[in-house]
């Protein structure tokens, strides 16, 4: 079970050597999007091993928030203000 | 052997991680990138959750687990076609060996039809 979460750290470096070096913010936003994606899985691999359900409440809340503000960012990213 | 069930699943979805992880770093282009990692990681996180779900049964974990898994594959396409659209329309390039830009040319056709 260790090698899972050390095949999902190595997910996590990719998707921060994106955002760190990603040449325009686009690339930025999807990685930041993809990196939401893999902290959900993190926290039910963590609740598979350890049998609770704190994790899953963890997941549930940080797949809402990462989806807000992907749409958050790529609304900025089109030009138009918040409030349209 | 659900346990079983549940371990081969957690690694299937980690598989699909990784490929989608390894194309947002090695693709050229922001487009080809959100098209590999988006379905590629959505697949794969349902997949770890699913592997929770026979893990452990269908308990308080397994229930938000499903619950976790349906709100992903709705959200995550949503996003991706978001990012994409956004930017298209702010204006970022095609790679150079790209075959076709359909979007363009359906968005220079609505403007052709709205000035005649």
């Amino acid at each position: 079970m260790t090698g899972c979460i050390v095949v999902l750290i190595i997910c996590c470096f990719m998707c921060l050597y994106r955002i760190a070096f990603g040449p325009t913010p686009s690339d930025r936003i999807v990685a930041n999007d993809i990196l939401g994606i893999i902290i959900v899985g993190f926290c039910g691999i963590f609740s598979a091993l350890s049998k609770q359900d704190l994790y899953m409440n963890i997941a549930l809340a940080w797949a809402l928030l990462s989806f807000i503000g992907s749409i958050a960012l790529s609304k900025f990213l089109e030009g138009r203000t918040y409030d349209d | 052997m659900t346990e079983t069930i549940g371990f081969i699943l957690i690694v299937c979805g980690l598989i699909f991680d990784f490929s989608g992880c390894l194309g947002l770093v090695r693709l050229p282009d922001v487009y080809n990138r959100l098209q590999s990692s988006t379905k590629c990681v959505t697949l794969g996180t349902c997949l770890i959750l699913l592997g929770a779900v026979f893990y452990n049964g269908i308990n308080a974990v397994g229930i938000k687990a499903i619950l976790c898994i349906w709100f992903i594959f709705m959200t995550s396409p949503t996003a991706a076609h978001a990012i994409s659209r956004a930017s298209h329309k702010a204006g970022y390039k095609l790679w150079k060996g790209s075959a076709c830009d359909k979007y363009l040319e359906d968005r220079q056709g609505s403007l052709k039809k709205e000035d005649s």
